[in-house]
């Protein structure tokens, strides 16, 4: 059934021109809501009810980290580790300082991360969520310590870790210390992993080049949301390497599965029930067979 | 005094050694190992095992032609997954027979094409990193002229990295970092010089430990004494890092990397 769904989105999107073919239309921006993925133009309104779903295509768009948060955890059981965090300028790079000033106003965010404890659907886990809003929730300082920190608590406390990822990779502006933060944050990884304890990753919209290459690719499990982009280079970069338009769907969460990188894409609605469900077959606490079936 | 983008004057050189030039310089009996048993076999990574002085090691490096024609068989040195899962099977190798582990850095970067994305770059350079960091030898890098990005960190994991003098290491490349700062490659110079990308930079942020001088005007200019100055280095270190228990040598390297980041903690500063 899911499958067919999918299929047919696929015949879809072979008909559909790339959404910068087409002519451009003005969208009045807070009644319409125009897919990156497959270009159409749908109500805002269908759009938002959806949970922030393509009514076309079933593409998961973007979340806050808070509005993630409180689709995943348990009502007010979400504890924020390291919350006052905050980048500085290592390498003095022009104009970081105010463009980070500027997103932590309008985003109410100070870094790109949020990490904490929770428990979902009564499961305890260690949880971070990434935001693309701020900076492409590229890893400098911040996100790279945050991701680190969260696997060394759930490594003491013995908790399952689980990631949103969303990146756009390193951060550039704090040039090769932000490159190290992938090979702290694998290093971390591994050292939860050797306890035995159990590591989802979910992709989310988009996750690409350092964070890629480093803590998201290293779930036990790792989850996509629909339609997401994944992958580690630019599709421009790409595109300019092999001088020819790649298909539509390259680089997304279905294509990434196909190769063999993600084991299974759930739809948002399912991802309490998925995460709770597979928490539980790690810890063996609690729920009986029937309760917890995922349908 | 010099500049990051008169060190990439440097080692742009045409004639700048290559690590198929250090080799026999460096490593008697020499014998390269192909494959990583999974896809294929990956030419702009090299391994293979040879003797640096009285001690085997496995050596891995990113693999700069000569010439256009190397080049091309390597391709640039820009490495596709296979590669990587090449260098992560030697590196298990010398592992089980108590080698340790020689990279020598030289990269633009990882490739970026349709067969890497289908055959999963960012998993690769993802476990290679989290396996040397368990990695039951010692790892020692040399970045002998251009560090790329993660692209060159999946070899970088390391206990101790020497840049060569003019050696830089980046998280993108300056014409990269042009184009996306101001969307003009042109201004890679100025990129080049605000990244800080250095060896001395590097030693700065505590990533090296160790600069290995090179001939005056580059390497170009006397590749022997430059292969005398790597095997003497590699020669030294060596026996500081085979000293040490594998357990405290996996906590010192981890721990080279677990301290790396700047940030700040204090409650209602704006440090910005
Ligand atoms: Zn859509």
């Amino acid at each position: 059934m899911l499958e067919d769904l999918f299929a047919k989105v696929k015949l879809r999107a072979s008909y559909d021109k790339p959404a910068d073919q087409k002519g451009k239309i003005n969208i009045p921006e807070n009644l319409m809501f125009k897919c990156p993925r497959c270009g159409k133009v749908e109500f805002m309104d269908a759009f938002l009810l959806g949970g922030k779903i393509c009514p076309a295509c079933g593409y998961h768009a973007r979340l806050s980290a808070q509005e993630r948060i409180e689709q995943v955890a348990d009502n007010f059981t979400f504890k924020e580790y390291d919350k006052h965090m905050k980048s500085l300028n290592p390498i003095d790079f022009p104009g970081y300082a105010e463009k980070v000033a500027h997103l932590r106003r309008k985003t109410g965010l100070r870094e790109a991360i949020l990490t904490g404890e929770c428990e979902i659907m009564g499961q305890p886990c260690a949880l971070g969520v990434m935001d693309a809003r701020f900076m492409m929730a590229s890893m400098g300082s911040v996100v790279g310590e945050k991701v680190t920190r969260l696997f060394q608590r759930a490594e003491q406390e013995d908790l399952p870790v689980v990631l949103f990822t969303a990146s756009g990779g390193a951060r550039l502006q704090e040039g090769l210390i932000s490159l190290m933060q992938m090979a702290k944050t694998s290093g971390a990884v591994g050292r939860h992993s050797r306890k035995g304890l159990l590591y989802v990753t979910v992709l989310t919209d988009p996750t690409t080049g350092g964070v890629t290459a480093s803590f998201a690719s290293l779930g036990d499990i790792i989850i996509a949301e629909p339609k997401v982009l994944v992958g580690f280079a630019g599709r421009r970069v790409i595109e300019g390497t092999i001088r020819q338009r790649l298909p539509e769907d390259f680089q997304s969460a279905e294509f990434a599965q196909q190769h063999g990188f993600v084991d299974m894409i759930v739809p948002r609605g399912e991802l309490r029930r998925t995460l709770a469900q597979l928490i539980r077959l790690h810890t063996g606490k609690g729920g009986g067979p029937d309760e917890n079936s995922v349908g | 005094m010099k500049t990051a983008w008169d060190n990439l004057q440097i080692i742009r050189e045409k004639n700048r050694p290559t690590v198929r030039d250090y080799i026999p310089m460096i490593f008697r009996d020499f014998i390269e190992l192909h494959g990583d048993r999974l896809y294929g076999d990956d030419a702009a990574i090299l391994g293979g095992i040879g003797m640096a002085g009285d001690m085997p090691v496995t050596v891995l490096a990113q693999v700069k032609g000569r010439d256009l024609k190397e080049n091309q068989a390597s391709n640039f040195a820009m490495p596709h997954p296979e590669g990587y899962r090449k260098a992560l099977r030697l590196a298990h190798q010398a592992e089980k027979f108590h080698r340790p582990v020689i990279c020598f850095i030289d990269t633009p970067g990882a490739f970026c094409g349709v067969g890497a994305e289908e055959r999963g770059q960012g998993e690769a350079i993802a476990r290679n990193m989290m396996e040397f960091m368990e990695l039951k030898t010692p790892v020692i890098s040399i970045v002998l002229g251009e560090g790329g990005s993660g692209g060159a960190l999946a070899l970088g994991v390391c206990d101790e990295l020497a840049m060569l003098e003019n050696a830089i290491y980046s998280v993108i490349s300056p014409r990269g970092a042009a184009s996306i700062l101001w969307k003009d490659a042109s201004r890679e110079k100025e990129a080049a010089n605000i990244l800080r990308i250095t060896a001395s930079d590097l030693v700065e942020f505590g990533v090296a430990e160790t600069v290995i001088p090179e001939p005056v005007g580059g390497a170009h200019n006397d590749p022997q004494l430059m292969g005398k100055r790597i095997s003497e280095y590699i020669l030294a270190t060596i026996p500081k890092y085979t000293k040490i228990p594998i357990a405290k040598l996996l906590e010192n390297r981890y721990y080279k990397f677990r301290k790396i980041g700047v940030f700040t903690e204090q409650k209602g500063v704006n440090p910005l």
